[in-house]
């Protein structure tokens, strides 16, 4: 503060230097002695004005002031009494008024408010004593001067005041600080409208009389364009955050499903279109930096062996059969590995292009792992700060749940709706963890279910086993039928699709709570299809290695070929370059990355087709059944043995999981399997949603999705784990195929790092790389890893711990609390009486100048709360019985919160200036009239 | 809202006072299972009928600007059905009523009363005072995101 008003006085004092025609009268001088006297002692800090060369009149003027200041500061009313004349009473008068203003400052509201209306008067009447006005004046410098001399010239007086003013100008700001804090803080005040718009404008009048007094005009300006952004600011972010908002694809979409089916089934909706942004950006990455940039700038169709169809499959390549197997042209397209050419560098951009397949391999991974596990993360710190709290869970339901942003009808009705789900759903909850029944049965057959789902899985794993062995024989065949070909696509499909029911039926013997009954499911379903997958992989990569086997034949072929075929041309005519072989004659390698490629987008298509197929079988078909057989039919089919499917959340979620670990295993293969997926999730958002709200009926338990949904991104997790290693073991371990891909004719698919950091880097880069890629260095990186983790874990754990027993103590300081308010409300019955006048008060909040209203109102509203207060137990609680009879229900909140600020005010005991109330009354009796009439 | 009744001129502070069907009817609020609560909490003679300042008042209080204290505050006038300064059991079964439309059944909702009591009452009176109403809704995670209304 003393700072401040330092910094302030500067400005007036240069302000002082510059006027010409600054006076000093004599008058001024000889009224202020007696005070001068007093204040010798005080040592000011505004030891610049001492040093200048006419400083004596401002000194003493500015110790004046200084020493109003300190009396102000020390609500010291003493010495107030030795000013007897009429002028002096008046400043005392308002040194008072500045004191109010202070202790507003200091602490509550309500004093503060106390002080309004007296202050806003007396700057009424100062403005009527004074003659001058001019813009941007100091009011109560200039009245004070009026004051003191009142046969003072006008000359001399604005002259004054600009000399005088230092200190005034302090408070002046000051006050002024505070009223913008009061009317920027206005709204956050429980008052009514009347009250608020007189505060308001009482503050806002103040504020603009004086600020200009303050800030020269420019910094007025300055102050009022900052205000001005910062509102345009603030609502800038507001729109933005609609249009975010808005800009979420599908939420009405999930929100309607969520308001008929419940949280879970939206869960997977939810889980559905944070895979189709992950999927987008996936594409977005592969698409732009791998497909464009080969379509664009490398050779073209036709230009090199590996981008031409075989002479042999030339007559067939475009024939619908062949392009559905994805062979034929789709297979020597940029969709698959094996189009891709092995320049170093393509195109006028000089694009290294067989270096960013390899990146961007590795980036699809390391991307996914990213928005993984950040997003677990993320979902893990919802849970801790939500599930901190769960004992509220009915009330905030109750009284959170309905959005008052709501203004269609439509949407009302889903609210309606989705409220009355998510009620059953927590009365379900509530029910389940109250239920107690026989725990022997119920283990036996938990077990029982157990062994069952375990055989189903062990068969399910020799059958594909079976499929698969059979198939490398019918691989060799070659006549094999469309059936025999696809027998291990459609083995597989058909086992995903009755398995899950299977084990559905098998759960229900274990009763477990739905949602704990969802993980079980999700969890052997999980090992259904890993199974699958892994001995899918397995007999793929059985394929791969006969593939490496035949290649090394072919290679040599190729190798004798093209020698034949140079030598043969060499020897016709030595000088003529030899006519190049025909692209499609050159016998060419089985290029196993391609055929890898293929297998999964043929295990993609055909999974999208099993699923839509399923649900427009399984779901619709059934539901047009029941719904219009049931007319015509033996026995009641809605209600009955078919009846309506319900949403398989499970198998749902399972099917996404799993296709997306299709798509991270092929998409180094296939880049283009990617945007098939992209195309899928797409499709299959709109078509489940249409599917869901068709042909589904709502669980009959309803139950709440758990709050994160991180089971299912663990599962994620594992599936891209797991994808991951076929790749790596491949990239790393396999060699590329000599006449395909980005990669051909080098050891491995990694040199092509190698390669660039020799050839395009500086020396002392590659000498690093070798460096850090010395075992030496790698093995104590790893080993620090793991501690760190290692440390971290056990931190974290030590957090938690102490959490729960933060989580213990707090409910037991709640109990305790619970017991201690029981006791206290029947022991004191002096707070009874207290709050009996109190609560009255806090129920209409209301101006203090609104005396009259109040009066009016308070009749009818007080009555029902005195009602409980005086014995009479209101019709609403009878639960509560004697007690409610007893003591007085009152909470004794309105004690210990400073809600009703006028209750305070006549209160006696408060530390607060004895002229307090005498600035009040006045106040109060003559701002009435003039601001606070009622509207 | 209703042109022949408010005048267009409003310097001179007249007392005009719009009728609670007129406001229930406006979009905002249209919807709203409380919408009469709403305004009779917010008109100054109890009756539901608003003067002007009145109703800036309550998209003041409705408005994103405003503090989860003074929304506490209003939040509770308007699910105190019965005015009488606590939410009792009563005025729960009120409220869950509007909220789903009267689709629960009896027992339901004297289970989910008695757990809204059991969980927020913290003076063990039977009923929310505002203190425990308070406690309850400053922990809410969404109720300063479902309590407000924008125009």
């Amino acid at each position: 503060m003393g700072k401040k008003k330092k910094s302030a006085l500067q400005v007036i004092m240069e302000d002082g230097w510059y006027h010409p025609g600054i006076e000093f009268d004599g008058e001024v001088e000889s009224d202020t002695e007696s005070e001068e006297d007093e204040v010798k002692d005080k040592k000011t800090n505004k030891q610049r004005l001492r040093e200048t060369g006419r400083a004596s009149r401002l000194q003493s003027k500015g110790k004046e002031k200084d020493k109003e200041d300190k009396e102000e500061d020390d609500s010291n009313e003493e010495d107030s009494g030795c000013q007897q004349n009429g002028a002096s009473r008046r400043k005392n008068y308002q040194r008072k008024n500045r004191d109010g203003k202070k202790a507003g400052v200091e602490g509550s509201q309500q004093r503060e408010r106390g002080k309004k209306a007296p202050t806003k008067d007396q700057k009424e009447s100062e403005n009527k004593e004074k003659k001058t006005t001019k813009e941007g004046n100091e009011g109560k410098n200039k009245q004070k001067e009026n004051r003191k001399n009142s046969t003072t010239s006008a000359s001399s007086n604005s002259s004054d005041e600009e000399s005088l003013s230092e200190e005034e100008l302090a408070m002046l700001m000051e006050q002024v600080e505070q009223k913008k804090k009061l009317i920027s803080t206005m709204r956050n005040k429980p008052w009514r409208m009347v009250k608020k718009l007189s505060v308001l404008r009482e503050a806002q009048a103040f504020v603009e009389k004086f600020e200009g007094a303050l800030g020269k005009g420019k910094g007025k300006k300055l102050y009022a364009y900052k205000m001005m952004m910062a509102k345009k600011w603030v609502k800038f972010k507001r729109d933005f955050e609609n249009f975010k908002t808005q800009c979420i694809p599908w939420e009405m979409k999930i929100k309607e499903v969520e308001s008929h089916f419940g949280s879970s089934v939206a869960s997977y909706f939810i889980f559905l279109r944070w895979m189709y942004g992950v999927n987008l950006v996936l594409f977005g990455l592969i698409f732009g930096l791998v497909i464009i940039p080969e379509v664009l700038m490398g050779m073209p169709y036709g230009s090199m062996p590996r981008k031409t169809v075989p002479r042999a499959e030339q007559a067939t390549a475009m024939d619908f059969s062949v392009l559905w197997d994805f062979e034929g042209y789709i297979k020597y397209s940029a969709l698959f590995y094996g189009y891709y050419n092995n320049q170093r560098t393509i195109g006028w951009l000089k694009y290294r292009l067989p270096m960013a397949y390899f990146m961007v391999g590795i980036s699809v991974f390391g991307y996914s792992l990213m928005v993984v596990i950040r997003s677990m993360a993320r979902n893990a710190n919802e849970s801790t700060a939500d599930g901190d709290d769960d004992n509220f869970v009915f009330s905030w339901k109750m009284f959170t749940s309905w959005d008052y942003l709501i203004g269609n009808a439509e949407t009302a009705d889903n609210k309606f709706a989705s409220i009355t789900t998510s009620f059953k759903e927590s009365i379900v909850d509530e029910q389940e963890s109250n239920k107690d029944e026989n725990i022997h049965l119920r283990r036996f057959l938990r077990v029982l279910a157990n062994v069952l789902i375990i055989c189903c899985l062990c068969g399910s794993g020799y059958l594909i086993y079976f499929v698969v062995k059979r198939s490398q024989t019918f691989s060799k065949m070659q006549n094999a039928g469309w059936y025999e070909r696809n027998e291990v696509e459609i083995v597989m499909s058909l086992l995903g699709m009755f398995c899950p029911p299977l084990f559905e039926t098998i759960a229900a013997l274990e009763n477990y709570h739905p949602r704990i009954g969802l993980k079980w499911q999700l969890g052997r379903i999980f090992a259904l299809f890993l199974g699958n997958l892994y001995t899918f992989l397995l007999a793929l990569m059985d394929d791969v290695n006969e593939k490496l086997a035949e290649e090394d034949v072919v290679k040599n072929i190729t190798y004798w070929t093209l020698l034949g075929h140079h030598n043969l041309s060499v020897g016709n005519d030595s000088t003529a370059t030899p006519p190049p072989l025909d692209p499609a004659d050159v016998p060419r390698g089985p290029c196993w990355e391609t055929t890898v490629g293929i297998e999964f987008v043929r295990l993609t298509v055909s999974d999208i087709l099993v699923t839509f197929i399923t649900i427009l079988v399984g779901d619709f078909i059934r539901a047009c059944f029941v719904r219009f057989v049931n007319y015509c039919w033996c026995w009641d089919l809605e209600a009955g043995f078919p009846s309506y499917a319900e949403f398989d959340i499970s198998g749902n979620v399972l099917g996404l999981v799993f296709n997306q670990g299709m798509i991270w295993m092929g998409s180094f293969y296939a880049p283009g399997l990617v945007g098939i997926n992209v195309l899928r999730l797409l499709t299959s958002m709109y078509f489940q949603c249409w599917a869901v709200m068709t042909s589904n009926v709502p669980h009959e338990r309803v139950f709440k999705a758990s709050k994160s949904n991180n089971f299912y991104m663990g599962l994620l997790l594992l599936i891209l784990f797991l994808s991951l290693l076929p790749v790596a073991y491949t990239i790393m371990s396999l060699p590329p195929s000599f006449d395909c891909g980005p990669f051909s004719g080098k050891k491995r698919m990694y040199d092509v790092i190698q390669e660039t950091i020799e050839l395009d880097f500086p020396l002392f880069v590659a000498k690093i790389f070798s460096y850090v890629a010395n075992p030496g260095l790698i093995i104590p990186a790893i080993l620090l890893m793991v501690l760190a983790i290692y440390y971290l874990n056990s931190v974290s754990e030590a957090y938690q711990r102490a959490n729960a027993e933060l989580k213990k103590k707090m409910q037991m300081q709640r109990e305790e609390e619970k017991n201690k308010r029981n006791n206290k409300a029947t022991t004191n019955p002096m707070l009874q009486d207290l709050e009996d006048l109190l609560t009255p008060s806090t129920k209409t909040e209301t101006h203090p100048n609104q005396e009259e209203e109040k009066k009016m109102e308070s009749p009818d509203r007080t009555s029902p709360v005195r009602k409980p207060g005086r014995g009479a137990v209101p019709d609403g609680s009878p639960m509560t019985g004697g007690r409610g009879a007893a003591f007085t229900p009152p909470s004794h909140v309105f004690v210990t919160q400073p809600l009703t600020p006028r209750v305070w005010a006549p209160y006696p005991g408060q530390p607060r200036p004895r002229g307090h109330p005498m600035g009040l009354v006045p106040g109060r009796g003559r701002g009435q009239p003039r601001y606070l009439q009622p509207a | 809202m209703a042109p022949n009744v408010v005048p267009m001129d409003y310097t001179k502070d007249p007392d005009v006072k719009l009728p609670m069907q007129l406001i229930i009817n406006m979009p905002e609020l249209k919807e709203n299972p409380f919408k009469e609560r709403i305004v009779s909490s917010f008109s100054e003679d109890g009756e539901g009928s608003l003067s002007f300042n009145d109703f800036v008042d309550m998209f003041s209080v409705l408005s994103e600007m405003a503090p989860r204290e003074l929304k506490a505050i209003y939040a509770f006038k308007i699910y105190d059905f019965n005015t009488d300064n606590f939410i009792c059991k009563a005025d729960l079964e009120q409220t869950l009523n509007k909220l789903t439309r009267e689709e629960l059944t009896a027992e339901e909702i004297t289970l989910v009363c008695e757990k809204v009591i059991e969980e927020a009452d913290m003076d063990g009176d039977g009923k929310l005072g505002f203190a425990d109403f308070e406690n309850m809704i400053s922990k809410a995670p969404d109720f300063l995101s479902t309590f407000h209304i924008r125009i």
